[in-house]
């Protein structure tokens, strides 16, 4: 038991519960804003590994650090865009499409890594973010460690928490956007469009799930590896629905979940001589999955998710 | 703007066209791709069809990559008829193959008369009861069964490495993590002399014809239909929606189980992590691609499979990476997404103004 409480008590696993979720929290944003304008994305799982490659790739060729967020961004809006025209005024499944992407995007990066670099056997590295001492805060004790020694990506993860929340809670758009996922033919008599509103949300909600690809290349590594996303995209579709569609709910489902993975991490090396190491593995995913259950019966589904709206019709 | 507007009839000719049409459009936007490598796109097609075309070899291995792909698209079909999510392919195909290789490894021995049965029976029993779970919790909760699906793949992979590394991890194989190699009585037959092609690719066609005959002429064929093209419509009018989606997906999971079972005694004859190169995932795309048809599902699949084939083959003559393969099949599934618009709906490009009007 002692050793439980050496590890909470370490502000190293702090530090690392919060790498660990941060492109959680871009993730879990992004898939958040496409869901409240009532589209599933279910593209987030390639538009992750999408991020992760073009924001690499742009700083290995040259691009600066903030350079190469800036393409993942885009790279995250192009397949947005993709996955918006498909489900948003032609109508077509979100499910089928938002796999469709997955693939397309997941394709798409692997092709061109393996044609930019054809016969490399260790990924060639860049010069990542770095963590930046926050004045006065990361000199507090544990405190400044755990939370203000992180690089910028994790910084721009929480501001954009509560810009979206601010977006969302507090300005028309927001307002329009929570209206066109619950009842768009109410949008539509107020004279708004509804595609306009639910293609840019989908584009905006992709771009930041991109970010999430990029933290991973940019920010906690310095390099592409071949499956490095590795089913963070779907945890981020499972946590979407624990926060109940909620950006500070969001934030705390990420936090949570982070602390549970730096969490058996550690426990791992205490006892993992007794238990497999893919129990640990598993436990993400069944962590995942007993959260959707406890939230089921409560989950207040935005009510036009997964339909489709058509002009005139009803 | 674009207005879409229904047609009265979806006509044969049509249903047949769009996926055609759509294959061979993921095949000319491949020549992007292909030309930004500075290969010939010419020359890489050709490389491509000879690969899975050029030789008996060449087509046995074609036929060898289809046995799977037509079973976990017959999973996936079956499921979307219903409307019932199933994107967990992959992990009942793993369930499937842990249980071939755990019943076909020698703890049971009998003639292959009894053991081939046998193993084919754990395997479907096994990938049919991964998706118990989630069909429950969807039908009992409403838990969303895509998450969950998705979730158990990585979870069943997991559980698959965790077994090939303990319990299961064949003493003689000089530390790999592998399964002991199947006996030879739960081996399935090989078609041809000297090929890769097995008995799976019977299996593959057989359930393909019992899925036809099961949504065309049962009544639990009518009900997976009703309910999926209605849930709520199918409970007024008294039928079993929960039940049929249980049933529904036991029979996706053990379509994709026999998937797995096709690859380990079958093809592999042992069980490793790296089975499946998606093969769940590529069921989808397969499934779409035959509009959900168990009969379109096996030629979906032959060329799906030639795709992969072709391009496996092409990128060891011509040096552009393999992964067009999947880029292919990426785009297959989206143009065919727009293929199937045009036999549901008339496309119509109309004006602001009248827009507005309608």
């Amino acid at each position: 038991m002692s050793d439980i409480f050496e590890i909470l008590l370490a502000a190293n696993f702090w530090a690392a519960a919060i790498r660990i979720a941060t492109p959680l929290i871009f993730g879990v944003l992004g898939a958040l804003v496409c869901e409240r304008a009532g589209v599933l994305n279910l593209g987030i799982e390639g538009i992750f590994t999408a991020g992760a490659m073009a924001g690499w790739m742009a700083v290995w060729l040259g691009a600066g650090l903030w350079g190469g967020v800036a393409v993942a961004a885009l790279a995250g809006a192009f397949f947005g865009l993709i996955h918006a025209i498909l489900t948003v005024p032609l109508g077509l499944s979100q499910h089928v499409s938002g796999i469709g992407v997955t693939l397309f995007a997941t394709s798409v990066s692997y092709f061109a890594y393996r044609t930019a670099l054809p016969d490399v056997s260790s990924p060639p590295r860049i010069v990542a973010f770095q963590p930046v001492d926050i004045p006065l805060l990361s000199d507090l004790p544990f405190v400044g460690p755990a939370f203000f020694q992180q690089t910028p990506m994790t910084f721009l993860a929480f501001a954009l928490v509560a810009l979206t929340a601010f977006v969302l809670y507090r300005t028309p758009l927001g307002l329009a956007i929570r209206a066109v996922g619950d009842d768009p033919s109410a949008v539509e008599a107020q004279g708004l469009s509804v595609y306009g509103l639910r293609i840019g949300a989908v584009v905006a909600g992709s771009a930041m799930m991109a970010l999430g690809g990029a933290f991973l290349t940019m920010s906690a590594f310095d390099a592409f590896f071949f499956g490095m996303v590795n089913g963070r995209g779907w945890i981020c579709i499972a946590l979407t629905v624990f926060a109940s569609w909620r950006p500070g709910k969001a934030l705390i489902g990420a936090l949570l979940f982070g602390a549970f993975d730096a969490f058996q991490v550690r426990l791992q090396t205490e006892v993992g001589a007794f238990i497999p190491s893919q129990v640990f593995l598993m436990l993400p995913y069944l962590l995942s999955i007993a959260a959707l259950v406890m939230v089921a019966r409560k989950a207040d589904y935005p009510r036009a998710l997964l339909t489709p709206y058509f002009r005139g019709q009803r | 703007m674009i207005r879409l507007e229904p047609r009265e009839t979806a006509t044969t000719t049509r249903l047949i066209a769009a996926p055609v049409i759509a294959a061979v459009a993921a095949l000319l936007l491949a020549a992007i791709p292909i030309a930004t490598t500075g290969t010939s796109v010419f020359e890489a097609y050709a490389l491509m069809a000879r690969g899975a075309f050029g030789s008996v070899f060449a087509f046995s291995e074609m036929l060898t990559r289809a046995t799977p792909l037509i079973l976990t698209g017959l999973a996936a079909a079956v499921a979307f008829r219903a409307k019932l999510w199933n994107i967990g392919g992959e992990g009942q195909l793993y369930a499937g193959a842990l249980a071939a290789a755990a019943i076909g490894s020698g703890a049971i021995d009998q003639p292959p008369i009894v053991m081939i049965p046998l193993v084919i029976m754990a395997g479907a029993l096994a990938g049919g009861m991964v998706m118990l779970g989630p069909t429950l919790l969807k039908s009992k909760l409403g838990v969303d069964e895509v998450v969950t699906t998705l979730l158990l793949n990585f979870v069943i992979l997991l559980f698959v490495q965790m077994m090939l590394e303990g319990p299961m991890k064949d003493p003689m194989g000089m530390g790999w993590p592998q399964s002991e190699p199947i006996i030879d009585a739960a081996v399935l037959p090989k078609l041809v002399a000297r090929m890769r092609i097995h008995g799976g690719l019977i299996m593959a066609f057989a359930a393909a014809l019992f899925v036809y005959v099961l949504l065309k002429r049962t009544v639990w064929g009518f009900e997976i239909r009703a309910v999926g093209e209605n849930a709520r419509a199918a409970r007024h009018a008294g039928i079993p929606v929960t039940a049929t989606f249980i049933r529904v997906g036991l029979l996706s999971g053990a379509l994709a189980g026999l998937a797995g079972v096709g690859e380990v005694a079958g093809l592999k004859g042992y069980l490793t992590a790296d089975l499946s190169p998606g093969f769940g995932y590529a069921g989808i795309v397969v499934a779409m691609l035959a509009a959900l048809s168990p009969i379109g599902v096996v030629f979906a699949a032959l060329f799906i499979a030639s795709v992969f084939v072709g391009a496996d083959s092409m990128s060891r003559a011509a040096g552009v990476s393999n992964y067009l393969a999947d880029l292919i099949v990426a785009m297959a599934l989206i143009c065919v997404l727009i293929s199937s618009l045009f036999v549901r709906f008339k496309v119509r490009f109309v004006g602001r103004a009248t827009g507005e009007a309608a």
